[in-house]
């Protein structure tokens, strides 16, 4: 810590440790809550009877098979959009950034009230064409398409920050076209080239993705789904201590599911950020 | 370890090349052509369509009419990836997630070479340009100059028919360019492949290249062997832009130009006017000490062996002189001297309005 003033120095800690405390401090009451029973000391019932409980594993599993299928439509949305833009029309880039914020304009509230809309009209008109079965898939209960599309749109506005901060650090012209000198064709060149040297941006707008669909609960309330979310509310009205032990637990495993993506895609020696200094002599 | 020569060297020819980027003409007609094994240096000023002429050689742009012709054959349609030209940039472009041998034997790779047998490659091409001990190095771990060295070996890997350098040295410092640029030439002697080697900088192309072709506005100005540009240059811009050229005012008279009270054979076409100037090499201007005259030393620069004068004639035209170091040193700012022009064919050139 070389150069600071003492002041400074001793400013970090304190902040470091009022912000840790404004998140921790609710965390700890909220295990304290769920573990100390009065009368009965400390007890783990609250959290073995979640496993017991109706639906838990059927609303876990379906928010993660959403948050993959969500993670899966967004990159491969985003990334062929973001390195062509990149090579051939870098003054679109605004308008890009625009739309792909919109998202954060429009509450979820009048978002989910669109989709329901469309999801009416749509069988009333096309009820004698094939579309119909589309509109019937799309709502299968068992895994909504039609969330997926709904979350990837929400997802675009935190994906397409990652993906732009992480394109921004490395020079894709130029290693698209050295592995195009290479002899890559051009969607070669793309992945082997240029991908893997978006691993962390890829990582991050990952993980946001994951992070929204675990938490989301208005789209997939109004549409009338359970994933975990809404499991968790419906559950959180009978008992309290158990919805608690709830909020917890699913903190617990989005952090372990994190952590998970992070470990998968742990650092090479080499996924540092290329040098991309243009000399002039 | 020599890895074998590429098995035939190709020609390369630009035919009537133009493009233009929105309002800019990049390149306006170029032709060129570039002989079997030779290497030919791009030299011109910035926008001057170097660049772009090489790009269209790789296959990075496509030219709005005209052609490129790789021995005879059409290329201008080729996509980059079949056009068996390897490429060194300017900017650092290594794969920062592959070391140094995977990086070098990334084209055989996609060419679905084994595994064993591109490795073994890319360790002869690593050993080509000496950095044989480096290969699970990452670019991050490697200096410039040694990553423009990977590049190159990378470039060689697939066995290319043309070689392309796009300013390859100039993010190096001026040491290291002067190595690597007298690396570059030998391994290109030693394979003997066509290479086309683009740059701004006059020197490394005069010392490096078989040709140089200077360009100006998307055109070729001239392509010559270097001491043929230097001491015979085709046009005033060519002369100024290789070497340094004084301009001395001077009038014709037939086929003689009169500079500095000395008559000369003019070299070459001279203008329709009379007053005219006269383009004059350092080295080709004699300066003495003499008290009674209007022409004054304005600055020294010592250059090694021989020390340039920077002289202040009467009419306020500034000339530059070398002279050795050792006669200069008599010689200091504020002397008044005689400058006098060596007795050979000058070139001459308009006056600018």
């Amino acid at each position: 810590m070389a150069g600071l003033t003492p002041l400074t120095r001793a400013w970090r800690p304190a902040v470091l440790g009022l912000a840790g405390l404004y998140f921790l401090v609710p965390l700890a009451a909220s295990v304290v809550f769920t573990v100390d029973v009065p009368g009965r000391g400390l007890t783990f019932d609250a959290y073995t009877r979640i496993i017991g409980t109706e639906g838990f594993l059927t609303s876990l599993l379906l928010s993660l098979g959403l948050a993959a299928a969500t993670i899966a439509v967004v990159l491969l949305l985003l990334v062929p959009a973001a390195v062509a833009l990149r090579l051939g029309a870098p003054r679109l880039r605004p308008v890009v950034e625009a739309v792909c914020s919109l998202p954060l304009v429009v509450p979820p509230i009048a978002f989910v009230a669109g989709i329901g809309t469309v999801l009416k009209w749509g069988p009333e008109h096309l009820s004698r064409t094939p579309l119909f079965q589309t509109f019937v898939a799309l709502q299968n209960p068992d895994f909504p398409v039609v969330l997926v599309l709904a979350y990837a749109v929400m997802a675009l506005p935190f994906a397409h920050r990652a993906l732009d901060a992480g394109l921004r650090a490395v020079d894709v012209r130029t290693l698209v076209e050295a592995a195009r000198s290479c002899g890559a064709g051009p969607v070669r060149a793309l992945v082997t080239a240029v991908l893997p040297n978006l691993r962390g941006a890829l990582m991050n707008a990952a993980f946001l993705t994951l992070a929204l669909v675990l938490g989301e609960y208005t789209v997939a309330q109004l549409l009338g789904f359970r994933p975990f979310a809404v499991w968790i509310v419906n559950v959180s009205g009978s008992q309290a201590q158990m919805s608690v032990a709830v909020s917890v637990l699913s903190l617990l495993v989005t952090w372990v599911l994190l952590l998970a993506l992070a470990g998968a895609g742990g650092r090479t020696p080499g996924a540092r950020r290329a040098r991309t200094a243009k000399g002039t002599p | 370890m020599t890895p074998t020569p590429t098995p035939t060297a190709a020609t390369v020819e630009f035919r009537g090349l133009r493009r233009t980027f929105g309002t800019t003409t990049a390149l306006d007609g170029l032709d060129l052509t570039v002989a079997p094994g030779e290497l030919l240096a791009l030299l011109g000023p910035s926008g001057c369509g170097k660049t772009t002429a090489l790009r269209m050689l790789a296959g990075f742009e496509t030219p709005d009419s005209g052609s490129v012709l790789v021995d005879g054959r059409d290329v201008t349609r080729v996509p980059a990836h079949r056009r068996d030209a390897g490429m060194v940039f300017q900017s650092y472009s290594l794969f920062p997630h592959l070391d140094c041998v995977d990086n070098v034997a990334f084209g055989p790779r996609m060419r679905k070479t084994g595994r064993a047998e591109r490795h073994r490659q890319a360790a002869e091409l690593l050993e080509l340009v000496g950095l044989g001990d480096k290969g699970d190095r990452y670019p991050h771990q490697l200096s410039g100059g040694q990553q423009q060295r990977v590049a190159l070996a990378r470039a060689l890997a697939l066995r290319p028919r043309v070689l392309l350098l796009d300013e390859p040295l100039s993010a190096l410092d001026a040491k290291v360019r002067l190595t690597l640029r007298d690396e570059i030439r030998r391994i290109q002697r030693e394979l003997g492949i066509t290479t086309l080697f683009v740059t701004h900088d006059q020197e490394e192309a005069l010392s490096t290249a078989d040709r140089v072709a200077v360009m100006r506005g998307g055109r070729l100005e001239q392509c010559a062997p270097p001491a043929e540009l230097y001491g015979r240059p085709a046009t005033a811009f060519v002369a100024e832009f290789v070497g340094t050229m004084s301009r001395i005012p001077g009038r014709l008279h037939g086929g003689t130009v009169e500079v500095l009270g000395h008559r000369l054979p003019v070299d070459g076409e001279a203008p329709a006017a009379r007053e005219v100037d006269v383009l004059v090499r350092p080295e080709d201007l004699r300066v003495t000490a003499d008290g009674a005259c209007s022409a004054r030393i304005v600055a020294t620069a010592f250059l090694g062996a021989t020390t340039r004068l920077t002289v202040r004639l009467a009419d306020a035209t500034e000339v530059k002189a070398d002279l050795p170091t050792h006669e200069a040193a008599a010689l200091a700012a504020g002397d008044a001297v005689t400058v006098a022009p060596r007795e050979r064919p000058v070139l001459v050139a308009a006056r600018p309005a």
